[in-house]
Order: structure tokens, then C-alpha cells, then sequence
């Protein structure tokens, strides 16, 4: 049924379809109103689970590890210093193969401490072994925990959904919200791989030494493989039991005689397609390659998706984290895709922007000017969309000036604030 | 696209107003985005938020920059630096006052907008059909009434949006839509006047 | 004539296997048919306490259960030994994820259980003193604040000594441990410092709350079971002496248990919703010194000089657990 609706009570509603048999989770901006109208259906005995108000976030992934190896299916959700508050879990529910999903409403890490949009804490956990799928939309936004549950457990792996906070999470817009017959009938209950039952005991959670622990590891590794088959066939599934396109590996916006290509995760997109329409009537070759599914990166489906032929010039990677010390985060991951293995554009010149951290807006405007420079070849291979230089060079000043320069943040604060 | 940015403060009910333009336009079988400014959410704090309607799929995530028309919920924010940035030229100011436009420092805005920034004391309508300071519901009433050969929103798409998100609360649902419609009908007719006295001109 | 020892055995003996007492007064670990949780094989230590308390512990809760258990264990000690790749000495359905989150884990594993309608099947969180009183304190009081359904058993043997001996929360005033040296002028673990957990648990009013040692069997098998007749939080502390980690002969564990109680150090009682209900008093008690002695960790107390002022302050703080939890022969 097609509602107006805030992206976040679109997530609780489409979860709770999900039949979820343990909630558990802590309180983070910006993640509250999705478990908050959760905790409310429970409460109401809408949806009929156990709701548990944990005491941090390591306690709720934690609830959730205990909760999957009981057999139940369990689902959390958290953002920013709550994903790395329980990282440790994080990890350990990846490595015991526990198919636990988890909603991140992305949100930068600090210090500086910023409640506001970006994906260093979804990326400061992508290599422990969860399934990182990003949304464009609040539709998708739904549609990818639908499909989630079905991942996870059908390789028995956890899978993070990643929303953008605020932009996404408290933004109403249209959304379809399925059927509860709909996702029954596309998701089975959870049949556990592993399960704790006393009528058949196991011990999970062994150590494993040097004699093993490399085997074990290959396994994870090996279902994420296999992830890259399961993700596109969930996806074509659901495509066909609900009638739209939602979630895969990646997705093409007019990238089939662009020469220049913006590859980017999240809603971002929604403006980056707003500025290459706009590119297009400029005379500029534009597309865009949307990456869905980030974990495992899906190396085949971007190579397949840059093209073949030698049109291809630019990519520009839109990256709305930042790896200090190394640059742009999906940057790496991609320029590895495109270097080894058969086709894709071998010659196109990478351009790296760091783009809207800690919420700044990325803007139409910006993207345009940033991508008329591109298609000049006038953009470095690395730059950050929208710095203030000024403010920049104005710490580094004070930086240089004295030992006791104080606190670069509130520093930068001030002379932002004696600027207005 | 019609793109409108709402000013508040923190409490005024400003994030509800967006999104209730947003539910009415859904009504209309029409596309719809509202989110905040996601400032500091505290008490009394400036806020904006922001709503785009369209009879396509809206894809853009950015705040509006480039408003069609500004609602703005506290007069006091007028002084604030920027907050009229970007209205389109012939773009559509409503101001929650019970004082005219001359008397909120506005008057020469308005001779050159005229017939698109007028004053609604919106809170005295909330006041009076609601029994609280809440004037987001009479201010999308007079949106509706100045904007209507823009058709952005009819009176009673907004009015059944209304009821539906207060629909656990009827008195509220209802005091709210007589606020609106009490506001609308003061906008028309002020636009009404403003037009008889062009012709008088 | 020459004479023959004769090995008397009274049949109102409470020797741990005593099978020719009634039915209903033998120890579970008297039974040919206890579940034998942590069955043999695993690579404890000789002497160790742990491995002890574990097994009366949880076969006198299999027992109370009808072996209807599923147990979450932290990282420590118990599950190194008992689950060294591929093999494991437990029995039962057995889980372990992370060092400090075994209370949380287990509060999940209850949820699940209730929500998949099997809750008849209950729950044991488990760990070392590390686990409990340090990392996993912010998880256990969260458990013990939403009143969980999961009975959760410290093993205490005051320090971390997995990792290798080092102070805990948990560890005792003067006590040497690797980052506790008996060095400088106040050698050992520091006096003022440590958190007595089953107070801690009796201040969030949960249901039940109980101390034990591995001296007394039978007492501890009452506890674990006693605890299984209260359904919410519940917590079972259980001193488990270390040869190791403590210095002290491995034929020496239950003995030095028994010390710990009868120098009033490690005071065994009960609790419901916060309040002492009932104590095991003490009939003779005995000096601390009695008990320190015998100890490794403590020789610094009586190497080169006997160190009476530092002793004198342990004495004290057992004296104060004698009044505190009327432990005197004469009760309250």
C-alpha cells in the first residue's frame, strides 16, 4: 500500500512484516524513530516479539548473538559510535555465521562529535564480515530488510542495511509498503544452520588455533562469494513477487554512452541523477553507477557495468567517507576491481571527492561545478567537494603560530561563528 | 516542482508542517518530500524544513535553496541573516503575524511582491481553535489560499491530512482543521481585498 | 599383635558421594546418573577450583531442570579448557561468544527461547571473575536491571588468570598478582579498591542471590538449585581457589575454600530482592593468617618479616564480615 511516510516508520513497518522474534536495541540518533514505533507495535501487540531495551549497543548485538544461536530471528539497529561500541560483537556474530540483521542509519563518527550523514561508520566495519547493502531511497530503504532476512539466512551470515541518517531516515516521502502475505510468502521463517537445543547439544564458539583458524576464516570468505550470487537472484525474486526493482549488486543511470561516470553509495544518487540530467543538457556524456550491495564488492558487476569499449574517460568516485592517510574508501575497493581481471575500462582516469561529510549538504549546484570540471579534465585525482579553504588555512596558522594552539574543532568553530 | 522552506523554532511544530503539506499533496496523488533541517533540535532553537512537491518522482536530497514559497512561523526570526536566500522572484512569503507587513519591517519586500507576501496570525487561530501556540496547521492554510494558482495543495487534501495524522485525537485533528480553514479564509481574503483595491488603483 | 587400620564411614556422613544417605540428602554428584556437564578430558589446570565448581554447579541445575539448559559462557579460564579445538568437554548446548557480553548473550538466548515458545528451557550465563566483575559489569547489570530470566554464576578466582594472573575487580587487598607485584612499600594489590558483586546484585533487588565455595558440595548444590526456583535475574558468586594463580598446592583447593569461609574472608549466605535471608555461620572462625599461608600470592606477607600490620587490616575486614553478615555461631 503506497503511504507518505517517514523513511524510518517505512523501515519499522517492513521489519516488523519480517517477523522478527527478538528486537533488541539502544538509542542513537538517528536510528530512535525506527525502534521506537517497533518497540511501540510490540507494545501493542501488533507484532508479537520480545523487545528488549538494552543497556549499549555491545549489549544489543550481543542479545542478538545469543538470541540467533537460540534460534530465533533477531534484529537490531544503530549508527556512528554505537556501531563501533559494539564492533567486537560485530565481528563475533560474522564470525559464528549468525545471519543477524542490522540497520545502520549512517551517520558520521567523531571526534568531532556530529550527529549528521555520512558512511564512516557502516565503511569502519566493512571488513568484519557482514553483508553491506546500501539504499538510494526510503522505498529501497524497506525493500532491502525484506530482502535482507533473506540473505542473511540462506548463507547464514549478518547483514547490515545502510540507510543515510536524517536525509533518508527522517525524510517523508512515498513509500510502497508491502503485504504482510507479500513477505511471508517471499520469507520463510529462520531455519537455523546452527542452533542451541538441548535435545541435541553443540558447543558453539570453540577457539580455534593456528591449525585451523585459517580454514575457518576461508568459509567466511567463501560465503561471501556466494553472496554475490545469492544478492542478485534475492533481488529478481523479489523484483518478481513485488513488482519493482530494489536492491542487487549495482545500478546504471544513462552510463551506456557516458564517458564520464559517477559512482557513488546512498541517497546521494537521487541528486547526483538530478545533476547528470542537467550535465546531459549541457552536451556532457554523464552517468552514474549506483553501488547497492558494498560487501562483498561486487568486482564482475562493476566491471561489467563501466563498459567494455574505450568511451569511457572519467570516473569520478563520490565517497562520503574519508580514510586518512589513504584517501577515498570505496576509491581502492574499485580501482582494484578495475585493474585485474577481465573487461572494464582499463585507461579511465579516477578522480576521488570527498563529499558530504558530517552532513554538509551535497548539493546540485556543487556536483555540476565539480563534474564540468571533470569532463574538462580540470578535477585532481583527490579533492574534498566544498572545503573552506579559508577556515582550513586560517587553523593551520594558529597551528604553526604557537605550541598551545587549543582545540582545532572549536577553533574552527569560532572563527566560522565570527564570521556570521 | 514546487519547493517550499518553512522557519521556525524548535517546538513550533515546523517538521510536522512539512510533512503534512507533503501527506496533503500525496493525497493529490502527487509526489511529495519533507524532512527537517536537522539542526539543533532544542527548545526554541531556529529550524527549518523543507518541502518538495512535484507530479514526478523527486530524487534530489539537497535542502531547498531556491524555495517557491517561504512559510515562516516566528517573525522573530526575520532578522536572522539569509532567511528570504533564494525565493524565486515571484515566490510566495507567508509570515505568522497578527501585524501587517508594514509593521514586521517587510513593507518594501512586499510592494515588490505584491499578492505574494502577506502576514496570517497564525497563532491566534491555533490559539483560538486549538487552545495551543501551535500555527504549523494555519499556516499551510494560507499556503494553500496564497498559492493557489500555483495549485500546490487544496484546502481539503490539507484538511483530510489533518485527520488523518491526528486521527487518535479528535479534538486536536479538529481544532487544527479549523485553524487551517480559518486561516485560509483569511489569506483569500486578504488576496481578495489586495486585488480589489489593484483595481481601484 | 599387629594392628590393622580400620577406615570407619559413618552412613550420616556428608562425604561428597555418600550414597548411603536417604535418596532425597545424597549429592547430585553422588548419582552414577548426573549429567557430568563438564565431563572429563578438558585441560584445566591440576586443582583447579574452576573446573570444580563448574561441574557441581550446573550438574545440580541440569538435575533442578531435567537437564532442560542451555549455558552462555564468557571468555576465561572455563572456556579455554573446556573447548580446545575440535573437542569439548560440554554436554549440553553450550555458547560463547565475547569476553564481556556472556550476561547480555544469555539474555538473548532467554528472549529467544520465550519467543519460540520453549520457555521451559532455561538459561545459565557464566564466567570467571574477569568477565563478571570488570568487562562484563555494564551487561550483568543491564540483565540484572530488566530482571532477565538467566541465572548467572561468577566463578571467583580473583584474578584475570587466563590471561596470566592479573588483577581484576575482583582481586583482594595485598594480593600479588602480575600487575599487582609485591613491590615497594605496599606490596601486593591495593587496600580501599574491588567490588563485591553479590552485593551489587542484591542492590538491583533481583530475585535471588547467593555466595558459595567448592569446600561445601552439598551447599552449593542447594544453591544452584535453589536459585532454579525463582524465574528472573539471579546470581550465584562461587569462590574457586587457583593453585596457579594463588600459589597454593593443587591437593589444597577445597581446603583453601573451606579457609576462606571459616576466616569469615569469603562470607556464604543468601538473598532475595535484596535482602540477606539467610547465612552460614561460622563455628570456630580461624585466623587469617591460617588461610593466607597457604597462599603464594600472599608470602610477601610473611617473607622476610612477617608484614603484622597489613595482615592485621585482612583480619579486620573478616571481622567486619562477621558482623555485617552475622556470621557468628550465635547468628543474628
Amino acid at each position: 500500500m503506497l503511504k507518505q511516510i517517514e523513511g524510518s516508520r517505512a523501515v519499522a513497518e517492513t521489519v516488523a512484516m519480517c517477523r522478527p522474534q527478538v528486537i533488541c536495541a539502544y538509542p542513537i540518533t538517528p536510528q530512535t524513530h525506527i525502534v521506537e514505533t517497533l518497540g511501540v507495535m510490540v507494545k501493542k501487540g501488533e507484532l508479537n516479539a520480545e523487545f528488549l531495551n538494552v543497556e549499549s549497543e555491545f549489549a544489543a548485538m550481543s542479545v542478538a548473538i545469543g538470541a540467533e544461536a537460540a534460534g530465533a530471528r533477531a534484529y537490531t539497529a544503530t549508527a556512528s559510535q554505537g556501531l563501533l561500541y559494539m564492533s567486537e560483537a560485530v565481528y563475533n556474530a560474522a564470525g559464528l555465521g549468525l545471519p543477524i540483521v542490522m540497520t545502520i542509519a549512517n551517520r558520521a563518527i567523531g571526534a568531532p562529535i556530529n550527529i549528521w550523514n555520512d558512511h564512516s561508520d557502516a565503511m569502519s566495519q566493512r571488513d568484519a564480515g557482514w553483508i553491506q547493502l546500501y539504499a538510494e531511497t526510503n522505498q529501497e530503504a524497506a525493500d532491502l530488510h525484506i530482502q535482507a532476512f533473506r540473505i542473511a539466512e540462506e548463507l547464514s551470515n549478518p547483514v547490515m542495511v545502510c540507510m543515510d541518517g536524517f536525509v533518508l531516515t527522517h525524510a517523508s516521502e512515498r513509500v510502497d509498503i508491502p503485504a504482510q502475505s507479500q513477505v511471508d510468502a517471499f520469507l520463510p521463517p529462520y531455519e537455523p544452520r546452527q542452533v542451541l537445543d538441548p535435545g541435541d547439544p553443540v558447543s558453539i564458539g570453540a577457539m580455534v588455533g593456528p591449525e585451523a583458524f585459517t580454514e575457518v576464516r576461508y568459509l567466511a570468505f567463501e560465503r561471501m562469494r556466494r553472496a554475490l550470487e545469492v544478492i542478485p537472484a534475492v533481488e529478481a525474486d523479489f523484483g518478481a513477487q513485488f513488482g519493482r526493482g530494489s536492491g542487487g549488486l549495482v545500478k546504471q543511470y544513462r552510463t551506456d554512452d557516458a564517458d564520464l561516470i559517477v559512482v557513488a553509495l546512498g541517497s546521494v544518487l537521487g541528486t547526483v541523477k538530478d545533476a547528470i540530467d542537467e550535465l546531459r543538457d549541457d552536451g556532457v556524456q554523464a552517468g552514474a553507477l549506483t553501488i547497492t550491495t558494498f560487501r562483498p564488492f561486487p568486482v564482475q558487476a562493476v566491471r561489467d557495468a563501466l563498459g567494455d569499449d574505450d568511451r569511457l574517460r572519467r570516473l569520478v568516485v563520490l565517497e562520503r567517507s574519508l580514510a586518512p592517510g589513504a584517501g577515498g574508501v570505496v576509491t581502492a575497493d574499485l580501482r582494484t576491481a578495475l585493474a585485474t581481471g577481465d573487461g572494464g575500462p582499463r585507461d579511465a582516469i579516477i578522480s576521488t571527492v570527498i563529499a558530504g561529510l558530517g552532513g554538509r549538504p551535497v548539493t546540485r549546484r556543487s556536483l555540476r561545478r565539480m563534474l564540468t570540471r571533470a569532463a574538462r579534465g580540470e578535477l585532481p585525482e583527490f579533492s574534498f567537494l566544498d572545503l573552506d579553504r579559508h577556515l582550513v588555512e586560517g587553523e593551520l596558522t594558529r597551528i604553526r603560530a604557537a605550541r598551545r594552539s587549543g582545540p582545532s574543532a572549536e577553533n574552527i568553530l569560532r572563527a566560522l561563528a565570527r564570521r556570521s | 516542482m514546487f519547493q517550499v522552506r518553512f522557519h521556525g523554532r524548535g517546538g513550533q511544530g515546523v517538521v510536522t508542517a512539512a510533512e503534512l503539506l507533503a501527506s496533503a499533496a500525496f493525497r493529490e496523488d502527487r509526489y511529495a518530500q519533507a524532512f527537517p533541517s536537522f539542526g539543533s533540535e532544542r527548545m526554541g532553537a531556529p529550524v527549518m524544513s523543507f518541502c518538495r512537491i512535484d507530479d514526478k518522482p523527486i530524487r534530489t536530497r539537497e535542502p531547498v535553496t531556491a524555495p517557491d514559497a517561504l512559510l515562516i512561523q516566528d517573525p522573530t526570526l526575520l532578522h536572522q541573516a539569509g532567511l528570504l536566500d533564494g525565493l524565486r522572484p515571484d515566490g510566495y512569503v507567508l509570515v505568522n503575524s497578527s501585524r501587517g507587513v508594514d509593521d514586521i519591517g517587510l513593507a518594501e519586500f512586499a510592494a515588490r511582491h505584491r499578492g505574494h507576501l502577506l502576514t496570517v496570525p497564525a497563532t491566534n487561530l491555533a490559539l483560538a481553535n486549538l487552545g495551543r501556540p501551535l500555527p504549523g496547521a494555519p499556516m499551510l492554510g494560507g499556503l494553500a489560499a496564497l498559492t493557489r494558482t500555483e495549485q500546490t495543495v487544496s484546502l481539503d487534501a490539507l484538511l483530510a491530512a489533518i485527520t488523518e495524522r491526528f486521527g487518535d485525537r479528535p479534538r486536536v485533528a479538529a481544532g487544527n482543521s479549523a485553524a487551517a480553514r480559518a486561516a485560509f479564509d483569511f489569506v483569500t481574503g486578504e488576496l481578495d481585498e489586495l486585488k480589489a483595491m489593484t483595481h481601484h488603483a | 599383635m599387629p594392628s590393622q587400620r580400620i577406615k570407619f564411614y559413618q552412613t550420616g556422613s556428608f562425604a561428597a558421594g555418600n550414597r548411603l544417605l536417604p535418596a532425597d540428602l545424597r549429592s547430585v554428584q553422588s548419582s552414577a546418573t548426573r549429567s557430568n556437564t563438564l565431563t572429563c578430558g578438558h585441560r584445566a589446570c591440576q586443582g583447579c577450583g574452576e573446573a570444580l565448581g563448574a561441574r557441581y554447579a550446573l550438574d545440580a541445575v541440569m538435575r533442578a531442570t531435567k537437564g532442560k539448559l542451555i549455558a552462555v559462557n564468557a571468555t576465561g579460564c572455563l572456556e579455554v579448557f573446556s573447548t580446545p579445538f575440535p573437542e569439548t568437554s560440554w554436554q549440553i548446548a553450550w555458547l560463547h561468544s565475547l569476553f564481556g557480553n556472556a550476561p547480555a548473550v544469555a539474555t538473548g538466548v532467554a528472549a529467544a527461547l520465550k519467543a519460540t515458545g520453549r520457555g521451559d528451557i532455561r538459561v545459565v550465563g557464566q564466567g570467571g571473575d574477569g568477565g563478571t566483575v570488570d568487562i562484563g559489569m555494564a551487561c550483568l547489570s543491564g540483565m540484572f536491571e530488566r530482571n532477565d530470566d538467566v541465572l548467572y554464576i561468577c566463578y571467583d578466582n580473583q584474578a584475570y588468570m587466563n590471561t596470566g594472573v592479573q588483577r581484576s575487580g575482583a582481586t583482594p587487598p595485598a594480593a600479588r598478582t602480575a600487575t599487582t607485584p609485591a613491590e615497594g612499600p605496599e606490596p601486593g594489590n591495593t587496600f580501599g579498591q574491588g567490588k563485591n558483586v553479590p552485593l551489587i546484585a542484591m542492590a538491583h533487588e533481583i530475585p535471588y542471590v547467593a555466595t558459595a565455595t567448592v569446600a561445601d558440595l552439598r551447599d552449593l548444590e542447594y544453591k544452584a538449585t535453589r536459585a532454579m526456583d525463582f524465574h528472573g535475574a539471579r546470581y550465584l558468586h562461587i569462590l574457586v581457589p587457583c593453585p596457579l594463580g594463588w600459589g597454593s598446592s593443587p591437593a589444597d583447593t577445597i581446603k583453601v575454600a573451606r579457609l576462606a569461609v571459616e576466616s569469615a574472608l569469603f562470607p556464604v549466605f543468601e538473598a532475595e530482592a535484596g535482602e540477606v535471608v539467610s547465612a552460614t555461620p561460622i563455628r570456630r572462625q580461624v585466623p587469617v593468617t591460617d588461610y593466607l599461608r597457604l597462599q603464594a600470592r600472599y608470602a610477601h606477607l610473611f617473607r622476610p618479616e612477617e608484614r603484622t600490620d597489613v595482615i592485621a587490616r585482612i583480619q579486620a575486614s573478616a571481622d567486619r564480615n562477621v558482623s555485617r553478615f552475622h556470621l557468628s555461631p550465635e547468628g543474628r
